[in-house]
């Protein structure tokens, strides 16, 4: 357990902060993946890795947590619409930075839309495991994932970059 | 995917991100390779997903590691655990205990020892009546009848046991029924049980001979002495 836990713990409380957000939430929820794998180490059937068999188990959890306290995650429809008061001349000049800017916008997607694209890109999971781990078709994830980047390029678009694309 | 099916342009371009992140079977990326080669838009395209995955990592790894607390829960948790599935193993249920009370064997010998408190009783009633035809005291002859009594009732031969960490439950329970033998007591400090591994008395070479042989199996018994 300990080398599970040495191996996979970071990774896995990076995902489950990026959907909680809240620092002592996600080291509170990754103690109670790894004990929840430590319990249920049978049902492992070794089909997939175990990587996607955890932040499946930390997804669950993670979301479950969500539901049980509503008020810490802010309504993401309004969250994208609070104005960014925080602007200093420097924050400012970050912007005009393009790599700045692509990691604010990516921060401003929604819940699944950063999950997907934190799990393809991040996480490097396959088509077949993103579905997995979060539970919808592979045809779904593929579309998930075009209208996240979809929705990434209108916000850095919103932002003053045009890439062009879609 | 099959090599003989070609992929559209838009399921290609659906692929890039995977196609980034090094995810695609060799078949997949080996046909996306080839279109990027030749389509200066798609190559484009890819650009900007290559851009979004290292700002995606770089985002990532920027949240931090967990504090040294996450590790402590856990592994405090696991503890705990262990120490009730432990309990658990060994000890036996109201249900269980109800169940060993009513098995054929323990009503056989409480059978057994009742018939032998009604022969005593008839024994000690018959000598003291013969005593008080005959003038003697009373108090000697059933002290002296009782005690066989109270012996009967704790026939049995037993050992201190302790079983060894990695013995499941349905190990210990197998090896105990192989030997006819059931554990009557415990767990004691030290995680020892008083386990009852012959319903007869047994001599002192036959107790430590049978001890030895309990102890040979260890991988159920890690530890195992004779006691009364």
């Amino acid at each position: 357990m300990q080398v599970l836990f040495a191996r996979h713990h970071v990774r896995v409380y990076r995902f489950v902060l990026r959907i909680v957000r809240n620092e002592a939430s996600a080291e509170d929820l990754i103690s109670e993946v790894f004990l929840d794998v430590w319990r249920q180490a049978d049902r492992f059937e070794g089909r997939s890795a175990v990587s996607t068999w955890l932040l499946a188990i930390a997804r669950f959890k993670a979301l479950s947590s969500m539901r049980r306290k509503p008020d810490e995650e802010l309504d993401e429809e309004a969250a994208g619409a609070i104005e960014d008061t925080s602007d200093t001349p420097e924050v400012s000049l970050q912007k005009k930075d393009k790599s700045g800017l692509l990691r604010k916008c990516l921060e401003q997607l929604s819940r699944e839309h950063r999950e997907v694209i934190d799990l393809v890109y991040y996480h490097e999971k396959s088509i077949e495991e993103v579905a997995e781990i979060v539970g919808i078709p592979e045809a779904t994830v593929k579309t998930r994932m075009f209208y996240a980047r979809k929705k990434l390029s209108e916000l850095l678009k919103a932002a003053g970059l045009d890439r062009g694309w879609p | 995917m099959n090599s003989n099916d070609r992929l559209s342009q838009g399921d290609l371009e659906d692929l890039l991100p995977w196609h980034a992140a090094g995810t695609l079977d060799a078949n997949e990326a080996a046909e996306v390779e080839r279109a990027l080669a030749c389509d200066p838009e798609l190559a484009r395209r890819f650009a900007l997903v290559r851009e979004e995955l290292t700002e995606t990592i770089l985002l990532n790894e920027s949240l931090g590691a967990p504090s040294a607390r996450a590790m402590e829960t856990l592994f405090r948790a696991i503890d705990q655990d262990r120490r009730v599935v432990r309990r658990a193993a060994f000890t036996p249920s109201l249900g269980a205990r109800i169940a060993e009370f009513f098995s054929p064997r323990t009503l056989a010998w409480s059978a057994a020892a009742a018939a032998v408190i009604v022969v005593l009783q008839a024994g000690v009633i018959t000598q003291m009546a013969l005593q008080q035809r005959d003038g003697g005291s009373e108090t000697p002859s059933f002290e002296t009848a009782s005690a066989p009594v109270t012996r009967g009732l704790s026939i049995g031969s037993y050992a201190l046991v302790r079983f060894a960490p990695q013995a499941s439950m349905a190990d210990v329970n197998k090896f105990l029924d192989d030997r006819g033998a059931a554990i009557v007591d415990g767990p004691k400090p030290g995680g020892l049980y008083r386990v009852r591994v012959a319903e007869g008395s047994l001599s002192r070479p036959e107790l430590a001979r049978l001890v030895k042989e309990l102890e040979a199996a260890n991988t159920i018994v890690s530890f195992a002495a004779a006691t009364e």
